[in-house]
């Protein structure tokens, strides 16, 4: 493997962390806002309980996805960041404010109910926007003017790709974070809240099928090399939906004990699904960062900040390993948490 | 306005912003960690409330330092690509780095606040530490990346491509240690006397119980004791940095100074204004061979003037102003921190109201000298953006739509700071201390772990 392929398959790999990590924390959000206080089942303050001691480390990796492709490829970024000027903008503000709202929230207990609404929704919205990216990375809404990226918002926003995609994001979103959070329910051993999410995702899973395909069919006419890649590239496609076949029935799985559903194996199922998908879409999107202006060789660091970076990246794991075990076993393993013994 | 001047605005005011919450980050963790050790060597409560309360108060301030450090990391490459394009190929390695150091501190952050009653209590020390290890080393590597914009090293430009990258000779770059100690030493110094001002407050306030006295003075001691001790650090490395400005950027510090002729036995100007017209300073005080002798330790080290570039490369002339604040700020901070801790703890006597009316000031004070000092930094590296490399120009986005986020954004951080303070002050008032000195230790604990639960 050549250089800027190991790089562009860590940003990659970086990115698709993210978007995992990102969709169960915006979404869990959105759940604990709207299932809140109050109501006869716990589901909320359970949501809420994960969301505390884990936003702060979520919204790290935002930073480590951007930070990544700077690093690893700067060529990119002086396409990207002023075609994104717009889009990006309004995903910084709206974190903002879903952040500090949300930390309002905890400690103003007055106006709770009020701060965490404006924290839960601008916080639905933010994935649905960063997904707008994939489409203006396909082609068809930049233009080089005289060297000068320019995005056509009008275009983007009149385009139903676009709404595809956001239709896609946002799914995705509640359909992850509701499963993660049956399955943390499920450890939490609060039945009535594991019932409710089971439903909620089991209602949504098919509704991130739909919106996929779409989202594919609806591209551009200058996007068509994308669906040529993808049908090129359909064993992960097909495997992926394997996986979502195995996940969906694992939860609607009923024992004999009436405990229905198996939502470990559901939510590793569903990660292994995006997982394929991520890695057909990526090697479809091959060779280009940004159709048809920028390949990842265009955009690649030189190979001296390449090295540095890796060797970087190898001290980093070793640190942070240890703390992230830690901090796992505080937060997602330990009864005492998770109960609230 | 044109594009540049935009985003340069849009920019600073999001720095201005950010680093309000960013200095008050690494300030507040590092005075909880003496409050945790003062706790375990003493046993006194008093210092195990203090620790509560302020990373009570940090936890609030870090849910606007995190995505307002977010904002102004991914804004950086919205606003200034051409910047950033050298930047990925030149000094990635501090931006990357900084990440994991971020990721320390956030994993730390949540381990010390939401497992506080499941914790022993070395284990409480060190989570604590290393949040404010995490938070140190962030700000130390940022500035990494400031300090090499100011003394860029590592790589050569020729035909507009960067070429020779060393990324640790740009990471080591000549500005690096004095800056960043700079940085993490005035840090320290806000942090403390954030604490002196809460301090101070609260003593002012009639109807105190003698317990809640005691409570407070502890605090106030801290602070200042800690706040004497960085201004007065912060203060000699402020000149080691007048120093480093005389060797890598002259023109910054002839115009910090309004010296516009290069000359041996050079004076110190005190406020007033830099008249480009008339080549002098209107209206300051002129201490002279002041400035030669900072700026190399004898009278007569010839120090450059502004005439001996072409006007267009002049930084702007009202860093003189910028410059002055800061320093008289730094001044006044060792001033009152010492005079204070002698008043109480050498003569013995109760500090007058008046006094302790000052002291409130001190932690504003203290943030509007790390606000100048930042203004002054950055805006006395104009027209660069990377020292006699990059022009501000050639760094900024060509897109034109930037009006309509400038007031987006100037609206938010507006609304935001007022929040803010609400929040934090709601927060204390319905937690007043009274109801934290009539509880144990292991209460304090429990609280901690389920109020801030959802």
């Amino acid at each position: 493997m050549d250089d800027p392929t190991i790089a562009i398959l860590l940003v990659w790999a970086l990115l698709f962390v993210y978007s995992i990590l990102g969709s169960i924390d915006f979404g869990a959000g959105f759940w604990g806002m709207l299932l809140g206080r109050g109501e006869a089942s716990n589901a909320g303050a359970l949501a809420n309980r994960f969301l505390s001691p884990t936003w702060e480390v979520t919204n790290t990796f935002l930073v480590l996805v951007v930070v990544a492709l700077v690093g690893f490829f700067p060529f990119a970024v002086s396409i990207l960041g002023t075609a994104l000027l717009l889009p990006v903008g309004l995903v910084l503000f709206l974190l903002l404010i879903r952040s500090s709202f949300m930390v309002y929230a905890y400690s103003a207990r007055k106006y709770g109910r009020l701060l965490s609404i404006v924290s839960g929704a601008t916080g639905l919205l933010i994935p649905g926007l960063l997904i707008s990216v994939l489409p203006i990375s396909l082609g068809g809404f930049i233009d080089l003017e005289g060297g000068v990226p320019k995005l056509y918002f009008g275009r983007l926003l009149a385009s139903p790709t676009l709404w595809a995609h956001l239709g896609f994001g946002l799914s995705s979103e509640l359909f992850l974070s509701s499963l993660f959070l049956a399955d943390y329910s499920r450890e939490s051993r609060d039945t009535s809240a594991y019932l409710l999410y089971r439903k909620i995702a089991l209602w949504l899973g098919p509704f991130t099928l739909f919106f996929a395909v779409v989202a594919t069919y609806t591209m551009v006419p200058n996007a068509r090399w994308i669906v040529t890649g993808i049908e090129t590239n359909l064993a992960w496609f097909i495997f992926s939906i394997v996986a979502f076949i195995i996940g969906y029935c694992t939860l609607l799985w009923a024992n004999t004990d009436g405990r229905s559903g198996l939502p470990r194996v559901a939510f590793t199922a569903i990660i292994v699904q995006y997982a394929l998908a991520s890695i057909g879409y990526g090697l479809a999107h091959l060779p280009y960062l940004i159709h048809p202006y920028l390949t990842i060789q265009e955009g690649f660091t030189n190979p001296n900040q390449f090295q540095a970076l890796l060797i970087a990246y190898a001290a980093g794991i070793l640190i942070l390993g240890p703390a992230f075990y830690y901090f796992w076993k505080l937060f997602l393993k330990d009864k005492r948490y998770l109960r609230h013994e | 306005m044109d594009t540049v001047v935009l985003a340069r605005a849009l920019f600073g005011s999001s720095m201005a912003f950010h680093i309000i919450f960013a200095t008050l980050g690494v300030g507040v963790p590092f005075m909880v960690v003496f409050a945790e050790v003062l706790y375990q060597i003493t046993k006194n409560n008093h210092y195990a409330i203090l620790a509560k309360r302020w990373t009570k108060g940090f936890a609030i301030i870090l849910g606007v330092a995190i995505p307002s450090g977010t904002l102004v990391g991914v804004m950086l490459s919205l606003l200034f690509p051409g910047f950033m394009e050298i930047v990925g190929q030149v000094i990635a390695l501090p931006f990357q780095v900084e990440i994991w150091a971020f990721l320390l501190e956030a994993l730390f952050m949540s381990i010390y606040v939401y497992a506080a009653d499941r914790l022993s209590p070395t284990m409480r020390i060190i989570s604590v530490f290393f949040v404010a290890l995490g938070a140190s080393a962030s700000a130390v590597l940022i500035t990494d990346a400031h300090a090499w914009m100011n003394t860029p090293r590592g790589f050569d430009l020729v035909d507009d491509q960067v070429v020779n990258v060393d990324p640790i000779a740009a990471i080591l770059s000549p500005s690096f240690f004095t800056t960043s100690s700079h940085v993490l030493l005035s840090a320290y110094m806000t942090g403390s006397f954030v604490i002196v001002s809460l301090a101070a407050y609260k003593l002012l306030k009639r109807g105190k119980t003698k317990e809640e006295r005691d409570y407070h003075y502890r605090s106030l001691k801290l602070g200042l004791m800690l706040g004497g001790i960085f201004s007065l650090l912060t203060a000699v490395n402020g000149h080691a940095t007048a120093q480093m400005l005389h060797a890598y950027n002259p023109e910054k510090l002839a115009a910090a100074e309004g010296l516009f002729e290069t000359t041996s036995h050079a004076p110190l100007a005190v406020f007033g204004i830099v008249d480009p017209v008339a080549q002098e300073i209107r209206g300051g005080i002129e201490i002279p061979w002041a400035l030669s002798f900072l700026a190399g330790n004898s009278f007569d080290t010839v120090v450059r003037g502004l005439n001996e570039w072409p006007e267009e490369l002049w930084p702007p002339l009202y860093i003189h102003t910028l410059f002055n604040l800061m320093v008289v700020i730094g001044m006044v901070l060792i001033g009152l921190s010492f005079g204070a801790l002698a008043w109480r703890y050498i003569l013995r006597k109760e500090l007058p109201r008046w006094f302790l009316r000052i002291l409130v000031c001190s932690g504003a004070l203290s943030l509007i000298g790390i606000e100048t000092g930042w203004i002054f930094s950055c805006s006395g590296r104009q027209p660069w953006t990377i020292y006699r490399m990059q022009l501000t120009s050639e760094a900024a986005t060509k897109t034109n739509n930037l009006g309509f986020l400038f007031v987006l954004f100037i609206t938010i951080y507006a609304v935001l700071l007022v929040l803010t303070a609400f929040v934090l002050r709601l927060y204390f008032k319905r937690h007043p201390v009274a109801k934290d000195l009539t509880t144990t230790r292991m209460d304090i604990l429990e609280q901690d772990g389920v109020e801030t639960n959802g």
